[in-house]
């Protein structure tokens, strides 16, 4: 230590200076992404506040969201974003662990690596050409098998069930691949099958990592906009419930705001609602997130230089 | 069924249920290059849309998506890579750096349509850039930012220890360490991830829908303060707003939005190939 | 670089070599009513014909939308398909910007339903308790024992805003009546046709100029029991036959000067109209 310190004090000092300003700068830069945080919420929250303070609660949270004749009940989006996510989870969550397992116990290794760059590509397609298609091809399909019209709840979960397969797969990936050698060869050594192996050991040692495959998959698919813009039909209509209800048509949060954005004066009380679902969905992502890392945090560990 | 027999079961329905994942992926790229790739051509490349946007090209709206591009690049990454220095490097184990990574996964976390609620707010109404590249540039900027910094901090942790044990030891400073020992080392790495976000921004649409995007705009944007066309944007107005759209053209422009972002992934995995391969650890 | 992209539209040959100095000096942002974009887009690919000095960015969003951009001051001319409301009118101001109105074309609203749809014409009641909800199944009005999927352009549409007042409505003040909760909210005008298009059991409403009679049918529509029942037409609209017509508007911010006077000139004038006409609008009835 004394070495370097003696190095240290035979530096020039211009170059000391300029070296504080340079880390003063690094270390402002880091601090700050708090503060954009914080500026992003209490701007949100300075414009959406008037939402929860002028319109009374029981009309908030009434079955009628019609702006423009100053109905501003938030239910149906609610609901709505609620039936598009829990589809795509649904459908997700199951086929991208499906997936996982296949990639990470029994495929052979040259489809591995088509596969993996595959799945990297599809996380990579736009939504608005995931959306594009589900208008084009998707919608007209389900309507031909059946429904009253092709955009339904339905339809956008299916799509963002695709959006959210490569987060889920990968994670799921991760989760299957740290349980410990150990546990699989234990197993198989005392004569379970690779099928047993999986079910009972691995899977159950994974458990939490998958937990966050699903918070993750949830907290993109509430996040979507432009692909439930184009399929889910955008009526703010509360579907009667039973089995029925995937296949009306919705309207989600996001798509709210993304219709009716461009259309608001600002600071009337239609803008101030539209930021005051974009609290709520603000918030509910920063929970799920939140959760998510807290999660990890306890279990990962910070990776330094070389070593796993 | 013996156990036998159930394995072999599972392991029959694991791979056809994966097959039917897998396929339609495969399936959906081919079907738009197939039915885009005849709408292709230099002309529809930079020739602007014509006749109610029926004919001609995509070129402004490239064009628009290009400079966004840039500058999502000029605000994303120099304050991204210094916050990924930060947490690598600097940060200590307290609660100020814990809120520093929280805040990271939060906004990472946003919706991108709460992004595109926010610039609206902010860049085109408080602070008056109006509609602009600028608004719409840096609201993408911002929605960048988390992904260039987490991977921007694991390139610079993947940089092995004794880089820098050697480095201060032989009497340079922790500043001189980052710059010449670690941040070399850790560039193709930080500039994978710059590359992926790059491609992300390029193809997201909510967050320039009001900050940017302009349905029409054949000239080009002459300053930041001009609005532009873009591509995102421009595939989802042909595709719902345009009657009599030919479906060519449709296609031959969700192709384009596809290629490019494609391509974004490509040349990132082709830097982090080039970078294991040539890596001195 | 400039070069490539310094092309004009309307399919000319484009110019390779030197570009002009055209460089666009003049600039007009022109916003709003998706029933007019189609219309606003004709006549700036037009005008740049006329006068290449001039650059016009047009964007739809809707009649809500460009109002409200006129309001907050970031819009030249503001596209309408509804008249601005007194509040909004206030609203722009308060911020200093004093709206001026200009007619600049007419349009007769089409009710389309699927070709292989039955029903042929509806009244303005029945069309009401179809939108509102009270009818929902297709055999209330005359049709096959099916369900009525509700189609409507997005609330920021001045077109449904007019349907509101005027078909939802009946064109009564004191009518308190709104869209049925399960009506799909469409992103445009084209949403609704496509969506017409392939689906037997739909009903939407859209300007004239958006209806392809090959792929739609148009419903004729009767002012009440006792009036006969008209197909919206050029003619139509502009006798004031068909019961569901309406002016189309630009709106500026102050009494326009210069470059945004010329403009609009041209758009009310005989060439301005004759576009009017191609694309199925009504043109403004001759002085």
């Amino acid at each position: 230590m004394t070495a370097s310190k003696q190095a240290e004090t035979q530096t020039k000092t211009p170059h000391r200076w300029g070296e504080r300003v340079i880390e003063t700068i690094i270390r402002i830069s880091g601090v700050s992404t708090i503060v954009i945080v914080g500026l992003i919420f209490l701007f949100l929250l300075k414009e959406g506040l008037p939402t929860f303070l002028d319109i009374p609660l029981r009309q908030l949270f009434g079955r009628r969201w019609y702006p423009i004749e100053a109905l501003y009940g938030i239910l149906p989006l609610l609901v709505g974003s609620l039936l598009v996510t829990i589809g795509a989870v649904i459908i997700a969550v199951p086929l991208g662990l499906i997936v996982a397992i296949y990639l990470g116990e029994f495929a052979p290794t040259w489809l591995r690596e088509i596969l993996k760059p595959l799945i990297e590509i599809l996380a990579g397609i736009p939504s608005i050409v995931l959306g594009f298609l589900g208008w084009v091809i998707l919608a007209p399909l389900i309507q031909d098998m059946g429904a009253p019209t092709g955009l339904t709840a339905f339809t956008g979960s299916l799509i963002l069930a695709y959006m959210a397969l490569p987060t889920i797969i990968s994670i799921s990936e991760d989760a299957l691949y740290a349980v410990p050698k150990e546990y699989r060869d234990g197993a198989l050594a005392i004569g379970a099958t690779q099928w047993q192996t999986i079910w009972r050991v691995v899977l159950p040692a994974a458990r939490s990592g998958l937990v966050i495959a699903v918070m993750l998959g949830v907290g993109r698919a509430i996040g979507e906009t432009m692909a439930v813009l184009m399929v889910t039909g955008n009526a703010a209509n509360i579907p009667e419930p039973g089995p029925g209800m995937f296949f009306q048509p919705v309207r989600t949060m996001t798509a709210t705001i993304a219709a009716e954005m461009g259309e608001v004066a600002q600071g009337s009380l239609h803008y101030n609602t539209l930021f005051g679902i974009g609290i709520i969905l603000f918030l509910i992502t920063f929970a799920i997130n939140s959760i998510a890392s807290r999660i990890v945090g306890v279990q990962g560990n910070r990776r330094r230089g070389g070593q796993l | 069924m013996s156990r036998q027999q159930s394995n072999r079961l599972a392991k029959a329905i694991i791979t056809i249920v994966s097959a039917m994942v897998i396929i339609p992926i495969v399936f959906v790229i081919l079907f738009v290059v197939y039915n885009g790739i005849g709408a292709l051509s230099w002309e529809f490349l930079t020739a602007p849309p014509t006749n109610g946007m029926r004919e001609g090209g995509i070129g402004p709206a490239l064009l628009g998506t290009v400079i966004l591009t840039f500058v999502v690049a000029i605000v994303a990454m120099p304050f991204g890579i210094a916050a990924a220095i930060y947490l690598a490097e600097y940060a200590k184990d307290n609660r100020l750096t814990r809120w520093v990574r929280l805040a990271i996964v939060n906004l990472a976390g946003i919706p991108s349509v709460v992004y595109g609620l926010f610039g609206l707010g902010v860049f085109v109404l408080f602070l008056g850039f109006g509609t602009s590249i600028i608004a719409g540039g840096l609201t993408l900027g911002l929605m960048t930012l988390p992904v260039v910094i987490s991977t921007s901090e694991e390139a610079i942790l993947a940089v092995p220890q004794h880089f820098r044990t050697v480095s201060l030891s032989l009497g340079a400073t922790k500043w001189q360490t980052i710059r010449h020992q670690v941040l070399p080392h850790a560039l193709p790495g930080i500039l994978t991830g710059v590359i992926l976000g790059l491609g992300r921004a390029a193809g997201e649409t909510a967050p320039i829908l009001f900050t940017v995007a302009a349905f029409y705009l054949p000239e080009l944007p002459k300053s930041i303060f001009d609005q532009t066309m873009a591509l995102p944007y421009h595939l989802y107005v042909i595709s719902t707003q345009v009657p009599g759209m030919p479906l060519t053209i449709q296609y031959g422009t969700a192709l384009v939005l596809l290629l490019i972002v494609l391509s974004f992934t490509l040349i990132a995995t082709l830097v982090r190939t080039n970078m294991r391969r040539r890596r001195e650890w | 670089m400039t070069t490539l992209f310094a092309a004009c539209g309307d399919g000319a040959e484009r110019q390779t070599g030197a570009s002009d100095s055209g460089e666009p000096e003049r600039a007009i942002q022109n916003k709003g009513s998706d029933t007019l974009v189609n219309l606003a887009l004709a006549w700036v690919e037009e005008y740049r014909v006329v006068d290449p000095s001039v650059s016009i960015a047009v964007t739809g969003g809707g009649s809500g939308t460009g109002i409200a951009s006129l309001i907050n001051g970031t819009v030249d001319v503001a596209n309408a398909s509804r008249k601005m409301k007194d509040k909004e009118i206030e609203a722009a101001q308060e911020n200093g910007v004093e709206p001026i109105e200009f007619t600049v074309a007419i349009d007769a609203l089409a009710v389309v339903v699927n070709l292989e749809n039955p029903v042929n014409e509806l009244s303005i009641d029945q069309l009401s308790d179809i939108y509102t909800g009270r009818i929902t199944n297709w055999k209330g009005v005359g049709g096959n024992d099916a369900p009525i999927i509700l189609l409507s352009r997005e609330t920021n549409s001045g077109t449904h805003v007019y349907f509101l007042e005027e078909v939802v409505r009946k064109g009564e003040k004191k009518n308190n009546d709104i869209f049925a909760p399960q009506t799909l909210l469409m992103p445009s005008s084209v949403g609704i046709t496509s969506e017409v298009r392939r689906n037997v059991n739909s009903i939407g409403y859209d300007g004239f100029g958006y209806v392809d009679p090959h792929h739609e049918k148009m419903i004729a529509v009767a002012k009440d029991d006792q009036s006969p029942y008209i197909m919206p037409s050029v003619a139509s609209g502009s006798d004031g036959s068909y019961p569901i017509s309406r002016d189309l508007y630009m709106y500026t911010a102050g009494v326009p000067t210069d470059v945004i006077a010329e403009y609009l000139d041209w758009v009310m004038g005989p060439e301005g109209q004759k576009i009017v006409a191609e694309l199925g609008f009504v043109p403004l009835p001759k002085e």
